[in-house]
């Protein structure tokens, strides 16, 4: 369903951030994409929305080209992607259904998101989505009173009341304790289930990676270096991903918390 | 919303909870303001006629900026701008210079209480009287001249500068100064060591923002016969000489962007 | 940080001889540009005035005390249009300076190399120019009366607005932005949704601020005949009623005392 073909970003200081990826990502796969700081995950994700704009190739999503729609088209295609944010990124003056009925901005016209009148039909997703999350009786707190996992719900509607094909989430568990990280990324990769939606999940934790995802994407200085199951990271792989580093402590880790999981 | 579950929130309208709460206390602001709004208009009384008499004026003076005429009153343009741009140096040296010990004491965190009641009240008259009214009663009291404008802007500078100081003092790390104070220090070594690193870069900035806002002052300072160029300003203007007019406000413009050019540098550099 | 080898003691000095003397040389020249002001200040100073200064300002105490209370009822009209110029100007100022501030702000502006200095020039120079010049200006132009007022008001304070908005607008959070430009929102809903909520807070602080600051200039903008309360004032000081003029500036004080603690009070509801 979306097809990355030797998509490059270079930036105007000369850094090549992706170097000609190739990717394919078919309808309804989760998909992490792991690798170390400036290794160009993050790049590569807002290429395909653009909100940076790739240097050269193409960004097919059902056949469509993202790089070379114009501004009312891209509008048009970001609705099919929904984001979820690092940092929430929620807009925090404004109440949590806002937040939620901002996913609908692509939608409706200026005047009706203006004066917050949405359609019926988008309020009532928006209440079906808060009670997905939990979180149907903070739909009128503001942003800003709530937890980091509660906004990371709420921004997890925000990107679900597009409606959108593909889910493009950027660290979404950075900014979260453990357990919080654990139950948002359950939670993520349930929703596409349910929804049949493909995503792809950047993340640095690599065995809360290895615990959700069928589908491991390493980066490394903007250059797929692996790309197979999470059961195929071997030490080897870590280090051609990492640099070198003891890894034995890492996917150990891995092994024991998916035995407490099958446990639960 | 008491009963929160889905079946009761499908189907009903979601409205924004409003910013104040009390339906009653919300309309009354609203409609209020509203009336107010309505007097307010309703008693300006604007002669229509006048201003559209005035259009041409208001044409040909914005022409004016495109042609300025520096030349023709160049010794009158020449002696106000030197007369406030000394009242602006020597008021804010001396304005400066004073603002610094009322500063201090006017700073609960190393004032004494009868020090710091009387410096805040220093700083509170000083705020409260505005320039050109100062000027107004220093001209009457000194006669006319640069003086009274060197005095007004003085005084000005002192409320100004002794407030946003005392301010800084008192928001300032406490374990720093606490360190000094540890160390045996005395009062006065323990301002310099503890107090002033702390403080000295936005005093920088504070003066020099002050030096800007002196020049700007002094310019209408001689509207009410306190020196500086607002005398030959207004002069101009009763002449309808729009040229001269909008080559004294060119100055203006270029010496107080030239000012902020050089405070930015300066705060850059003092950082 | 140099250190100097004496007698095989290390000397410590905070800075070289050569970073001495620079600094030594700047307090100097600071001191002879002072002086030379001080200098042409005194010149043009009539001293016999100002020695006999103590015996006027005794002269006018004595005169202006008791204030005339009973020309109270003579000001309910200029407070009334003193209120009004300073805030019909802030109302008007501010919807001016809110598209001035986004065309300024880098990150919003349509285009860097000509909207951007545009916009900036429009902010330096309603900001350099003091209120009362701007009536006086006005006056030339569309005659005295309240509504030049205004209209000087609201110029003054567009560029101060516009610029304190435009650094608001630079310093939001880029996040939220993106985040609504990924919902794929056009333009103005990225405005409305991404950036407006982020610099409401800001805004309402400035135009709070920016009224209080109003209310003091519309006070003194009658001296030059725009209106307001300044109208009373100048006409009792040409006619040197000075229990009126006592009455005039009490009333001026308490007005000011108001206003600041109104613009404190909501500041303080906002944040």
């Amino acid at each position: 369903m979306l097809q990355l073909r030797k998509l490059t970003k270079t930036y105007k200081t000369g850094d090549q951030a992706l170097k000609a990826i190739d990717l394919d990502v078919p309808k309804g796969q989760v998909l992490a994409l792991i690798g170390p700081s400036g290794a160009g995950k993050s790049t590569m994700i807002r290429c395909i929305n653009r909100l940076v704009e790739p240097t050269s190739g193409e960004a097919l999503l059902d056949g469509v080209d993202l790089t070379k729609l114009g501004a009312g088209a891209l509008r048009r295609a970001r609705r099919e992607m929904g984001m979820i944010f690092q940092e929430y990124a929620l807009v925090e003056r404004l109440t949590v259904m806002e937040n939620v009925l901002s996913g609908r901005l692509g939608y409706v016209g200026f005047w009706r998101s203006f004066l917050r009148r949405y359609p019926q039909s988008d309020t009532d997703e928006a209440f079906r989505l808060l009670d997905r999350v939990g979180l149907l009786h903070m739909a009128d707190k503001r942003a800003d009173e709530l937890s980091g996992g509660q906004r990371q719900r709420v921004g997890i509607c925000r990107a679900l009341i597009q409606n959108p094909k593909l889910l493009l989430v950027d660290e979404p568990t950075a900014s979260l304790d453990p357990k919080t990280s654990r139950q948002i990324m359950r939670l993520i990769t349930e929703l596409c289930r349910e929804r049949d939606l493909a995503a792809i999940i950047n993340i640095h934790d690599v065995a809360l990676a290895q615990m959700f995802v069928p589908r491991v994407v390493g980066l490394r200085f903007g250059e797929i270096v692996y790309d197979g199951l999470p059961t195929g990271l071997t030490p080897d792989k870590l280090t051609e991903i990492y640099g070198e580093e003891d890894w034995e402590a890492t996917i150990e880790k891995v092994e024991d918390e998916d035995e407490t999981e099958a446990a639960e | 919303m008491s009963d929160v579950t889905l079946d009761n929130m499908v189907g009903h309208r979601w409205r924004k909870p409003a910013f104040i709460k009390n339906v009653a206390l919300r309309w009354t602001l609203i409609l209020g303001f509203v009336a107010y709004l309505i007097a307010a208009f309703m008693t300006i009384e604007v002669d229509w006629g006048r201003v559209y008499e005035g259009l041409d004026r208001g044409w040909a003076f914005v022409l004016a900026f495109t042609s300025p005429d520096f030349t023709s009153r160049w010794s009158d343009i020449w002696s106000g701008l030197l007369e406030s741009i000394v009242m602006t140096v020597a008021a804010s040296v001396v304005g400066i210079i004073i603002s610094i010990p009322i500063g201090l004491g006017a700073a609960r965190n190393v004032a004494p209480l009868p020090v710091y009641v009387i410096c805040r009240g220093i700083v509170a008259i000083s705020r409260a009287l505005q320039e050109i009214i100062v000027a107004i009663l220093l001209v009457a009291i000194f006669g006319f001249g640069p003086l009274a404008g060197f005095l007004t802007l003085s005084f000005a500078t002192i409320g100004f500068l002794s407030k946003l100081l005392a301010e800084d003092i008192e928001a300032m790390d406490r374990v720093q100064a606490e360190a000094i104070r540890a160390s045996g220090a005395r009062w006065v070594q323990w301002i310099n060591y503890g107090v002033q690193p702390q403080v000295m870069p936005r005093l920088v900035g504070l003066s020099m923002y002050r030096i800007d806002i002196n020049f700007r002052e002094s310019a209408i300072l001689g509207l009410v016969g306190a020196g500086g160029i607002g005398a030959t300003l207004n002069t101009a203007f009763d002449r309808y000489e729009y040229d001269t007019a909008a080559a004294i406000l060119l100055i203006i413009i270029g010496i107080v962007m030239a000012l902020e050019y050089l405070s930015g540098i300066i705060r850059a550099r003092v950082q | 940080m140099p250190v100097f080898e004496r007698d095989d003691t290390q000397i410590w000095r905070r800075r070289t001889t050569r970073e001495n003397m620079i600094r030594w040389f700047g307090w100097l020249a600071g001191l002879v540009v002072f002086a030379w002001c001080w200098q042409i200040i005194s010149a043009s100073t009539t001293w016999f005035f100002v020695w006999d200064a103590p015996r006027i300002a005794n002269d006018i105490w004595t005169r202006a005390t008791p204030p005339r209370w009973e020309y109270i009822t003579q000001l309910g009209r200029p407070i009334w249009d003193t209120l009004n110029i300073a805030t019909l100007g802030t109302i008007i100022a501010l919807f001016l300076a809110v598209p001035v501030a986004f065309l300024a702000a880098q990150n919003t502006t349509p285009s860097k190399l000509l909207i951007r200095p545009l916009a900036l020039l429009i902010i330096v120079s309603t900001r350099s120019i003091n209120s009362l010049i701007w009536a006086l200006l006005l006056i030339a132009i569309i005659g005295p009366g309240v509504f030049a007022g205004v209209i000087a008001i609201a110029i003054r304070s567009v560029g101060f607005c516009a610029k304190l908005l435009y650094e608001a607008i630079e310093e939001i959070d880029h996040s939220q932005v993106e985040a609504i430009t990924a919902t794929g929102g056009s333009r103005w809903q990225v405005m409305a949704y991404g950036i407006v909520p982020q610099i409401l807070p800001a805004f309402a602080g400035i135009a709070v601020f920016r009224w209080d600051i109003n209310i003091r200039e519309s006070t003194v903008l009658g001296l030059v005949g725009a209106g307001g309360i300044g109208l009373q004032l100048s006409a009792s000081l040409n006619v040197l009623a000075w229990p009126q003029v006592s009455l005039i500036l009490i009333v001026i004080l308490v007005a000011v005392i108001i206003s600041e603690w109104v613009s404190a009070k909501v500041r303080g509801a906002i944040i």
